[in-house]
């Protein structure tokens, strides 16, 4: 019994830290429309901040309020000033990929400046003085979380409620428009919104840093918990938001304490998993949203005799390319091809229908693990297609009725459960000697093996084209660019979700399974979420609506490895540069490279601005002021 | 012939429309106008399933479609265009058209082709010459036009109209009066909102006149400009934007 206590109560205040960072996201989200996907990443800078001050000296209570309340609010109204306020009502693909982007350049500087092969270490609040409480043992520090996790929601209420701003606050949560004509500026709500966000992000990672490791990407990835509870709270709702955190808590201290120790991985890392599947199951459908996105440029469709010609010319070319390369490069081509396909599972579905998968390596992974499994025959390919297929409608189907971005979220989720647990898995692959790979269909030698990937890159790309040019490509369109549209010309969007997102799955297990067999062996380090999240940057920024864009990507995130040894050790502070670039600036050109470099050389005129419904005045859309009816006609 | 009976909605303090009813039957264009905010847009959400009602009822022929979702509501025969544009702005013109020309068919092989269906309907609202482009570079009047291609593309039995005209040059604007009267000569019922008064005038038999959220009066065109009251709303609403 008194286990039961103890366990609920370490549980709690666990539960009061996911519930403060959820709060912050909520709050975010709701201010600026704009879902956070770094908020991890401010918690972490935050709380590698307070360590050095501690290192440097600065005694617990300036280091903390100077990390809590000084650096944190700045981050976030930086971050908000210069790549949050123009995404205005940009796609959803845009808006994630450049919070994400956000998310690798915070944990590259991270990296670069606190060496991440360094252990440190960060004393809870007051040392180890604890007090006995009705039996159960809390530390003071633990009572510091509990008192924050009381206060800061209760302030938050009273600044919604009465002060000045915070009833801007709300206004432009309710309806930003109506705000808008109120005077209240959403821009600076969401400046706001974003400070306050961040601070609490910053003081999550803060309390937080004492009782984790203090590393970069775990740190980052804790917010996942966080992001469990506000699905709960339907990322709007405050309260409920904040019993979505606690309950997570105690659930997870529960599982630990309880489940025997061989398993504690495993459950440890499932649970905000399945607690967010659930939250997503029950939470109630979205409305369909009306009112457009600003539209991106579509390239123009290539017809299918054209898209043929391309293809042969391709191929040609990379025959030519296979047979001179260098013997050194072939093996690293070969990888990048594979890399091909995978992100050509994005064209589809983040390119067309506006889907977002965070955990399309996983797919890849799931792929060539099925391959491995079943033999590199004609079989294996089918099953490296159909397995990921499977596991991709499985997570789809519960996020159908709601949102997009419950989706990518529900994939983000997966992807960090099954780094944990699938594939470090022993079962999966031995984590010593990793899991042995046959090269499908026997063929043999790293050239003809680089010449039958890039073939199956064609082929792929081939069908990619041809599936736009279907009625199905036409579907996934117009979903991408007005569910309200499709809705009124009696289009069932479900099926086309389900079915864009399996392909897209399935895709990407190929190239999996491909790249597998390129490196003949893969460990359970090959296919983190991490990767997935820099793949799809690097995608969207070169244009994830082409095939040539992802290609481009493909082939430059190849590269990288090279650059980095090029460059030395100021290697990884330069990527992150790039990477940074690249988030910023496709808040500038959504586009991404490609699709610019395609305006520019077809000289297409800017696309002119559709309706905006996040600023009020807009002439086209307007409705004509009225003439008096009566009057118009003497 | 397509009834509403009796819906209201309320956004938190705005009683956005309030125990409205109308009739739009077959064969003849039915106005529905009113002063900026009076709840025309939220009606025809309400309508057509995007906006689901406190209460009332939304009726097509003999049935009744108040517990269906938007697409079912579509392919039991209503369409409508959207004030706010809702084009698929990365498709052609011409695929915008096809993509509702092809749900309506299914995978039937007779009849018309769907592509054909479009060219054609393109022909009808006048775009023929921007079939190629991209919906999403269309000026608002044009982008208009291909929402009505697109509607009139699931061949409804009402159509629902959310200011057609607004954006249109004089010209346009005219052969759009045209089309919705032949439309409506085919047996269709159209709904339209809008601002202009010398389109409504024109096309409309009936009209309806909205004022926050309640029917203000309803009669012939004529009648219904020579209403006291309703020259008091619209005077009202000019007075207080100006
Ligand atoms: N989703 C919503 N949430 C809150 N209020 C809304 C919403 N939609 C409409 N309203 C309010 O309902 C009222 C009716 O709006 P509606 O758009 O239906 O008017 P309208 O007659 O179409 O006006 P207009 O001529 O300007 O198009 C307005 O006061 C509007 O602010
Ligand atoms: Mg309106």
């Amino acid at each position: 019994m008194s286990t039961l206590l103890a366990l609920t109560v370490a549980g709690l205040v666990t539960g009061c830290i996911y519930a403060l960072t959820a709060s912050g996201l909520v709050l975010t989200y709701t201010t600026s429309g704009i879902f956070n996907f770094a908020h991890g990443a401010i918690g972490m800078i935050a709380a590698f901040f307070y360590w050095q001050l501690i290192e440097w000296g600065v005694p617990t209570l300036p280091a903390f309020l100077l990390a809590v309340l000084v650096l944190s609010p700045l981050m976030g109204v930086v971050v908000e000033r210069i790549m949050i306020r123009r995404l205005g009502n940009a796609s959803l693909e845009v808006t994630l990929t450049v919070t994400v982007g956000l998310l690798l350049l915070l944990i590259a500087i991270a990296n670069t400046v606190w060496d991440p092969l360094t252990a440190r270490r960060v004393q809870p609040f007051f040392g180890s003085h604890q007090v006995t409480v009705g039996g159960v043992i809390l530390s003071y520090h633990q009572l510091v979380v509990i008192a924050a996790a009381v206060v800061v929601p209760l302030a938050l209420w009273a600044f919604l409620r009465q002060a000045r701003t915070g009833v801007a606050l709300r206004a432009v949560v309710d309806d930003r428009e109506l705000a808008a004509l109120t005077g209240a500026s959403p821009s600076t709500v969401g400046m706001i919104g974003w400070a306050m966000g961040a601070a609490l992000a910053g003081l999550a990672g803060v309390l937080l840093v004492s009782q984790v490791e203090l590393n970069a990407i775990t740190l980052t990835l804790l917010v996942i918990n966080g992001y469990a509870a506000a699905v709960m709270g339907r990322l709007s709702n405050l309260p409920l938001t904040i019993a979505g955190g606690l309950l997570l808590g105690v659930l997870q201290s529960l599982a630990i304490g309880y489940v025997t120790i061989s398993w504690l991985n495993q459950v440890q890392t499932s649970i905000p998993m399945v607690f967010l599947f659930v939250a997503l199951l029950i939470a109630p459908p979205t409305r369909l949203r009306v009112g457009q996105l600003a539209p991106l440029l579509a390239p123009r469709v290539p017809s299918a005799r054209r898209s043929l010609q391309s293809a042969l010319v391709f191929l040609a070319i990379a025959a030519l390319v296979t047979a001179i390369l260098p013997a050194g490069q072939v093996a690293s081509v070969t990888h990048g091809v594979a890399i091909a396909i995978i992100l050509l599972s994005l064209v589809p579905m983040v390119g067309y229908g506006s889907m977002v998968s965070l955990c399309q390596l996983t797919f890849a992974g799931i792929g060539c693990v099925a391959m491995a499994k079943t033999g590199g025959s004609v079989l294996g390919l089918v099953v490296a297609v159909l397995a990921p297929a499977a596991v991709g409608l499985l997570i789809a189907l519960p996020t159908m009725r709601l949102r997009g971005l419950y989706l990518s979220l529900a994939t983000l989720a997966f992807g960090y459960a099954m780094d944990d647990n699938f594939f470090s898995n022993s079962s999966v692959m031995t984590q010593t000697l990793g899991l042995p790979v046959p090269r499908p269909l026997g063929i043999d030698g790293p050239r003809p093996y680089l010449l039958f990937v890039t073939a199956a890159f064609t082929v792929c790309a081939l069908g990619v084209l041809a599936l736009r040019r279907s009625t199905f490509g036409r579907r996934l369109v117009a979903l991408g660019d007005s569910p309200a549209g499709c809705a009124t010309i009696g289009m069932g969007i479900r099926s086309t979700k389900l079915g864009i997102f399996a392909l897209s799955a399935g895709l990407a297990g190929l190239g999996g399974a491909l790249m597998g067999g390129q490196e003949g062996v893969v460990g359970y380090t090959d296919f983190p979420l991490l990767l997935s999240l820099t793949l799809l940057l690097m995608a969207v920024v070169w244009g994830v609506r082409t095939i040539s864009g992802v290609l481009l990507a493909a082939l430059f995130f190849e590269l990288i490895p090279h650059l980095n040894g090029q460059l030395g050790p100021v290697g990884n502070s330069v990527l992150s540069l790039l990477v940074g670039l690249g988030a910023v600036g496709l808040g500038k050109n959504q586009n991404g490279i490609v699709g610019t470099l395609l305006q520019k050389t077809s000289g297409l005129t800017k696309l002119p601005s559709l309706p905006h419904p996040r600023r009020a005045a807009d002439q086209g859309d307007q409705p004509v002021r009225e003439e008096v009816l009566t009057g118009a006609q003497s | 012939m397509l009834r509403v009976e009796n819906a209201a909605v309320r956004f938190g303090g705005v009683q956005a429309v309030n125990d409205m009813s109308l009739e739009c039957p077959p064969g003849r264009v039915t106005g529905l106008i009113g002063p900026n905010g009076a709840g025309k847009t939220t009606l025809f959400n309400i309508i057509t399933g995007l906006q689901r009602p406190d209460s009332g009822r939304v009726l097509l022929g003999d049935r009744d479609l108040t517990r269906l979702p938007a697409q079912r509501r579509a392919r039991a025969g209503l369409a409508r265009t959207f004030q706010r544009l809702e084009v698929f702005g990365s498709l052609t013109v011409r695929e915008n058209v096809l993509l509702a020309a092809e749900l309506k068919r299914g995978l039937s092989r007779k009849g018309e082709a769907a592509t054909e269906i479009a060219d054609r309907l393109l022909a009808r609202v006048g775009l023929t010459a921007l079939a190629d482009s991209q919906a999403g570079a269309l000026p608002t009047g044009s982008a208009r036009l291909l929402e009505l291609a697109r509607a009139l593309a699931t061949d409804p039995s009402a159509l629902l109209l959310d200011e057609p005209g607004s954006g249109l040059s004089e010209n346009e604007s005219a052969a759009l009066g045209d089309l919705l009267l032949s439309l409506a000569a085919e047996g269709m019922s159209v709904l339209l909102v809008e601002h202009d008064v010398e389109l409504v005038m024109r096309v409309c038999q009936h009209v309806y006149v909205l004022d926050f959220g309640e029917l203000l009066c309803e009669g012939p065109p004529a009648y219904v400009q020579s209403d006291a009251r309703v020259q008091a709303a619209y005077l009202g609403a000019e007075l207080a934007t100006a």
